[in-house]
């Protein structure tokens, strides 16, 4: 293999023969002299050698990308994974996690897989599926095992060797991590001679013989079957032979354990800077930690750019031809490189100083531009921020302004599509399932009421403190949820509260997510506020301000996110058996319901040439179902495998224990035949990343259950046959291609496949890390106010390319003409207009029979024509002044088509204003008037208290009611009586009436008794008729 | 009328020392000019209310010193309106003392302690005390009181009637269809709304699903409570609303906007409805 590279380096074998070789085009030419060796082997070889490379060249970034078969990287990136190294420890091998033990797989054999945690998938089950598995899980210290055992067993069973007896899968196949990726089906354990180097020796395991490519060799598959039990070979008097070899890698391990230990301490928020996956032996004297006084990366300084533009070929067509086993991994590690730090020279003390090729800051920017100047188009599918933040990179544009260029483009076309979502809403009552009627009892019902209203506002709380440092949900809210949920019990009520639970699950989760983290999906209604420039802004400065280095590398475990950690927390809290139980059901349901939802599938939509508006639709509705799946399908996990949740992982005859008893009952959920039926029915893009979600929350004896074995096992297949179709594509993992076939929109692939967020927080990383070296290069941030952005209309269109004289013209002309209008119209129509309707009121009142709603309806009808009038006189006062104004103002030379255009929006404006002014007034004065003529029923009583409250005493001598007031109020109170707008009021008001009239015996009582009785009389016949 | 929270207490602290009567809304107008009429009185009568929700106990202690007070200033002078002007002394609500006295009355008159229902009707209608002069005076304490007493809740009863009445014209006027109170009772909801929109609208950006009226003034602690006991209910069923607080409201509470929880002081004008677009346009 490594003879393989050495030959190619030193130009013995053509560049395109290895690439078309590569390419698979040349298969026949195998057998040749030069190419004797395996695709399977020399790209795992390939990868490894470029790690091992660039290992001291990249001492930066929190998460390393994983060295393909072997890295170690998340392990020791992740505090919070802490507790599952401490599982594998258990495994008792020796081995522990130095980049290159974990170059073999330590446990083909479900007896060393034991100690999978839950999470537990191989990033190339993960990547299969879709993210989550394996990609999210930090597994990968074992996750990229090219661990040949296993997929000997696994392939050999499901795919080229039928006829081995499936009984054999559960070797190597339950450890899904070994998984190796697509094409690496067949490899052989060729004894090449290995470049002395590279080669990584195992501190433990592995045949000796064979100790220095064992990281990415494995039984061959072809092997006869013998070796497919033979894993404990394994774990043979490997490392004790080993060992000695290789004093160099112990010392690097004791390394590695001591910084575990010391990033075990410290907290797992932190990011933990300078962790690396330095798969070659630091050797003593080199310097790893980046010096910030070396100079930047310089294109004159770079050494063998011949070579690093071969290795750089090679490596693209190892992606491009998907030989990778997760191309995002690889972008990762290219993004890495170049955003690597300066680092003093290295090696000093090396004996046989080999050829350094990503030895130093600028070979690694410089081979990294290259491979991405190569992989544009998969770059291209990145979303916006991501390609800003790459094009801002000083180093891409020194190195490539072309790229640069390419970058910057791609930024403008890029079509990141965001949807409206709402803000947190409340689950609608509905009385068809919320009603009384759905209830055992009043009592029940009654109960539920208050429950839903402690269940929100519990939820208000957590949404107000939980970020606060010291905030304990248990501590806070414990007591709380249980005394609600110990009521449900009471009541009754669980399958009502189930319902109401899983629906503001729904709603809080749907949408992009309102209260992540930072780096989130970026929030709609915050885009629609600043816009989307601002918006990028706007979160790297949250990020700066809030996480400026949160990098959880390129495979976060499973999370519970923003809003999801709150019903995470709850039901831990509760803690209730019914509640779950119900739970379960309903998840079920709606998750089986919504899989069976009809989404057109890429194929449909085309053959039917429906895209456009219909495809669109479709990817709405596409985008929704599948985001509230995931959440329904982790929550369905959550709950079905909290009972068997441990801290640590069982030993081997417990976790047997517990699969013999466990696969006797039914599981939750029929994964395997959910899953045949999506492939058969080609809904895999739906169900895949549904069920992928679910998957994730298994615990540790879960994957070795028959029925998630098998389903582990069918997503392997599904996910070889995937890249094996799409072999000649450039894409991405399966989750991945299948959304950009079916062109979903990044926000969604982003929300799906949250990882991808880490290329951005990467280059962001650099960024601020560069910043704050250099003293400021970071550029500055200037507050945007947030005020709302219209969509521009052809009005702005037309302004925008103007000079700004005009608008301003415009503005100003359509502002005056508009005011002067109203003071015309005020002087002459409207106190024409009030005069008039003053005079109808009063003649109205004036007379005999007095109908108040005729009256009203007169008025009017007056105030109508009137206004009408006014509107239109204000219409043609504005077109008349504004275009001759403006021809005025405007200089002579405009052309005739833009005069037009502006007089006419001129006077557009000022009609605009005109009429908003005298609409808005008129109906003022109508409401006056109608105010002034129908007292309120309220005013007249407090009138009525008030003359009774003289009349009752105490009164000073000056109050005194002629006999003139008490008629008027008399007035009044008939009027209000008669009013159609207070009819419903005269309920209230009758025995209102009735007290007064009750408690008057005096004389000016006698009065009002008799008149407003005579006009309640007359009232209630006229309601009675 | 939004207040600030600061204008609130110096309102409250000057409310403090007066008494419900007719003169006191008159010093309270001539003190802060700036504000309604309703709004003081609103304010007035919130500030009263727990002024006596504070001190009732104290007086029901000493209930019996009253009565035996009462009836001797009523044998000495039977015209005067003595049981008003004990109330204003001990600074207890005409009303209330009232009602404490009647109570103490027809406990001595029937030896037995009389019903909820009896008192209210005596006290809606003095007529009904078998002591006249009694009778007399407790209408004296009703009539004059401005915050307590069956006139009052009927004033206020009808003040809430009206201003929902309003707030569905305005409702109309625009062409807003909802369902008011009675159409949900019928329909089975647990809690009610004074009116819940067909569709929903923006209001100055925020989206409306329901109206809460109040004719009121919304005070901390009213506010407080009606977000307990209403506002939040409300948005546990139906989602984000509007509370129009007609007398006016302290500025500061209207703090839960983006929360689904709007306050206004008048029907609102920024108003846009879904379908038709921007209603101003």
């Amino acid at each position: 293999m490594a003879a393989l590279l050495e030959s190619l380096l030193q130009r013995e074998v053509e560049l395109n023969r290895a690439l078309d070789w590569l390419r698979g085009r040349h298969e026949c030419e195998e057998n040749g002299q030069d190419l004797q060796v395996k695709k399977q082997e020399f790209v795992p070889f390939l990868l490894n050698f470029l790690r091992d490379q660039s290992s001291n060249s990249l001492t930066h970034g929190p998460a390393t990308p994983a060295k393909t078969p072997s890295t170690s990287r998340p392990l020791r990136a992740q505090g919070t994974s802490s507790e599952r190294r401490g599982n594998r420890s258990s495994t008792g091998q020796g081995s522990r996690s130095t980049s290159r033990i974990q170059l073999f797989s330590p446990a083909p054999s479900p007896t060393a897989q034991q100690h999978r945690g839950r999470r537990r998938m191989g990033p190339f089950g993960a990547s299969a599926a879709s993210r989550q598995t394996g990609a999210r899980s930090g597994q990968m210290e074992e996750g990229c095992r090219w661990d040949g055992a296993g997929r000997k067993g696994r392939v050999a069973a499901k795919i080229n060797e039928p006829v081995s007896p499936p009984t054999q899968v559960e070797l190597n196949f339950n450890n899904l991590d070994d998984f190796p990726p697509v094409g690496a089906a067949h490899v052989s354990p060729i004894p090449a001679k290995p470049s002395r180097r590279i080669n990584p020796t195992p501190v433990s395991t592995e045949r000796p013989n064979s100790k220095p490519k064992s990281c990415f060799t494995s039984t061959p598959l072809s092997q006869p079957c013998s070796s497919s039990p033979s894993i404990p070979e394994t774990f043979g008097p490997g490392p004790s032979a080993a060992s000695p070899l290789c004093l160099q890698e112990e010392r690097e391990l004791l390394k590695k354990e001591r910084s575990k230990l010391a990033q075990q301490t410290s907290s797992p928020a932190k990011p933990i800077p300078g962790v690396c996956t330095p798969t070659r032996p630091v050797r003593p004297g080199s310097k790893v930690t980046p010096d910030p006084q070396a100079p930047g990366p310089d294109p004159a300084k770079v050494t063998h750019a011949p070579e690093l533009n071969l290795l750089a070929e090679i490596y693209c067509t190892c992606i491009s031809e998907n030989l990778v086993p997760c191309v995002f991994l690889e972008v990762f590690f290219v993004l890495q490189l170049l955003t690597t730090r300066s680092v003093a020279p290295s090696d000093t003390m090396e004996q046989d100083p080999p050829v350094d090729y990503l030895g130093n800051v600028h070979n690694c920017v410089y081979f990294a531009v290259q491979v991405l100047e190569n992989q544009f188009t998969l770059l291209s599918h990145l979303d916006r921020c991501t390609l800003r933040l790459l094009a801002e990179n000083e180093r891409v544009g020194v190195f490539s302004p072309g790229l640069r260029d390419l970058l910057v483009q791609a930024q403008d076309s890029c079509t990141s599509k965001v949807y409206l979502h709402t803000f947190i809403h409340s689950v609608p009552f509905q009385p068809a399932t919320d009603n009384r009627t759905n209830f055992s009892s009043d009592k029940a019902f009654h109960i539920f009421k208050k429950q839903r209203d402690i269940f929100y506002e519990l939820l208000r709380e957590w949404e107000d403190y939980h970020k606060e440092p010291g905030w304990e949900f248990e501590a806070a809210l414990g007591n709380r949820v249980r005394a609600m949920v110990s009521q449900l019990t009471a009541a009754g009520n669980h399958c009502h509260f189930a319902r109401l639970f899983q629906k503001q699950l729904v709603q809080m989760c749907k949408g992009p997510r309102v209260l992540g983290s930072p780096g989130d999906a970026p929030d709609a209604d915050l885009l629609g506020m600043v816009g989307a420039d601002s918006l990028g802004r706007l979160k790297r400065l949250q990020e700066r301000l809030i996480q400026p280095q949160a990098l959880s590398g390129p495979c976060p475990p499973p999370s519970f996110p923003g809003n999801q950690e709150f019903f995470r927390d709850f039901l831990q809290t509760a803690s209730c058996c019914q509640l779950n139980q119900h739970l379960k059901d309903g998840l079920c349901q709606q998750l089986l319901q919504l899989n069976e939802v009809s989404i057109l599938g890429p194929e449909a939509a085309s053959d039917e040439g429906e895209e456009g508006v219909d495809g669109d639709m479709e990817q709405r509705r596409y985008s929704s179902v599948l985001v509230v799946a995931q959440v329904l399908a982790k929550f369905l996990g959550f709950i079905s495998f909290l009972p068997y949740q441990t801290s640590e992982a069982p030993s081997r005859e417990i976790q047997e224990a517990a699969v013999t008893l466990r696969s006797k009952s039914a599981p939750v959920l029929d994964v395997c035949a959910v899953l045949r039926s999506c492939i058969h029915r080609k809904r895999t893009v739906l169900t895949i990343p549904w069920l992928v979600e679910f998957l994730s929350m298994l615990d540790y004896t879960g994957p070795f259950l028959p029925s998630y074995r098998d389903a582990f096992g069918l997503l392997l297949q599904f996910y070889r046959f995937v890249m094996y179709k799409n072999s000649n594509m450039c894409v991405f993992v399966s989750i991945l291609t299948v959304c950009l076939c079916f062109s979903v929109d990044q926000q969604l692939l982003y929300t799906c496949c949250p990882y991808l967020g880490e290329f951005r927080k990467l280059l962001a990383a650099f960024v601020s890390g560069s910043a704050s070296k250099t003293g400021g290069l970071i550029r500055k941030i200037t507050p945007t106010s947030a005020e709302p952005r219209g969509p521009p209309t052809t009005q702005q269109a037309f302004f925008h390319n103007q000079p700004p004289s005009l608008r301003r013209t415009v503005e100003f002309v359509a502002e005056r003409i508009g005011s002067n209008c109203v003071k015309h119209i005020k002087a002459t129509l409207v106190s024409e207009l009030v005069r008039g309707g003053e005079k109808t009121l009063r003649d109205g009142l004036g007379s005999d029979c007095v109908n108040a709603a005729k009256l009203n309806d007169s008025i009017c009808a007056q105030l109508c024509d009137a206004g009408m009038q006014a509107l239109e006189k204000a219409t043609r006062f504005c077109s008349e002044n504004a275009p001759r104004a403006v021809r005025v103002l405007l200089p002579e030379e405009t052309s005739q088509t833009v005069l037009t255009t502006a007089e006419s929006i001129t006077t557009r404006l000022a009609t605009e204003k005109a009429c908003s002014w005298l609409s808005s007034n008129i109906t003022k004065s109508l409401n006056t008037e109608e105010a002034n003529r129908t007292p309120l029923a309220s005013d007249v009583i407090v009138e009525i208290k008030e003359v009774l409250s003289i009349a009752v005493g105490p009164r000073t001598e000056e109050e005194v009611f002629t006999v003139q007031q008490i008629f008027s109020l008399l007035d009044k109170v008939e009027q209000t009586l008669k009013s159609r707008k207070v009819q419903s009021i005269h309920t209230h008001f009758f025995p209102t009436l009735h007290i007064l009239l009750s408690c008057s015996y005096k004389f000016i009582h006698v009065i009002m008794i008799y008149v407003l009785y005579t006009v309640l009389w007359s009232l209630c016949s006229s309601c009675l008729q | 009328m939004k207040i600030c929270r600061a204008e609130y207490k110096t309102i409250a602290k000057f409310i403090e020392q007066l008494r419900p009567t007719r003169q006191c809304m008159k010093i309270l107008k001539d003190r802060f000019p700036n504000h309604s009429q309703s709004t003081l009185l609103s304010i007035f009568s919130l500030e009263y209310q727990k002024r006596m929700k504070r001190t009732l106990v104290k007086h029901q202690d000493v209930v019996e010193d009253y009565f035996q007070r009462y009836r001797s200033e009523a044998k000495k002078r039977p015209s005067d309106p003595v049981l008003l002007e004990l109330a204003n002394e001990v600074d207890l609500s005409p009303s209330l003392l009232a009602r404490l006295l009647v109570e103490r009355f027809l406990e001595e008159q029937q030896g037995s302690v009389s019903s909820k229902q009896v008192l209210n009707s005596m006290l809606k209608e003095p007529s009904l005390i078998p002591d006249m002069q009694l009778a007399k005076h407790v209408e004296q304490c009703t009539i004059n009181d401005c915050c307590y007493g069956p006139l009052v809740d009927c004033i206020k009863h009808a003040i809430g009637q009206e201003h929902e009445e309003i707030l569905r014209e305005k409702l109309r006027e625009r062409n807003l269809s909802f369902l008011d109170e009675n159409h949900l009772r019928a329909k089975g909801y647990d809690k009610t709304p004074d009116i819940i929109l067909e569709v929903p609208i923006a209001v100055e950006g925020h989206i409306v699903h329901w109206i809460e009226s109040k004719a009121s003034f919304g005070d901390e602690q009213s506010h407080r409570t009606y977000l307990n006991e209403q506002f939040w209910s409300y948005w546990n069923r139906f989602g984000p609303g509007l509370v129009i607080y007609w007398y006016g409201f302290i500025s500061e509470l209207d703090c839960q906007r983006d929360r689904g929880i709007l306050l206004k002081d008048c029907f609102p004008t920024d108003i846009v409805t879904l379908c038709h677009g921007s209603s101003h346009c």
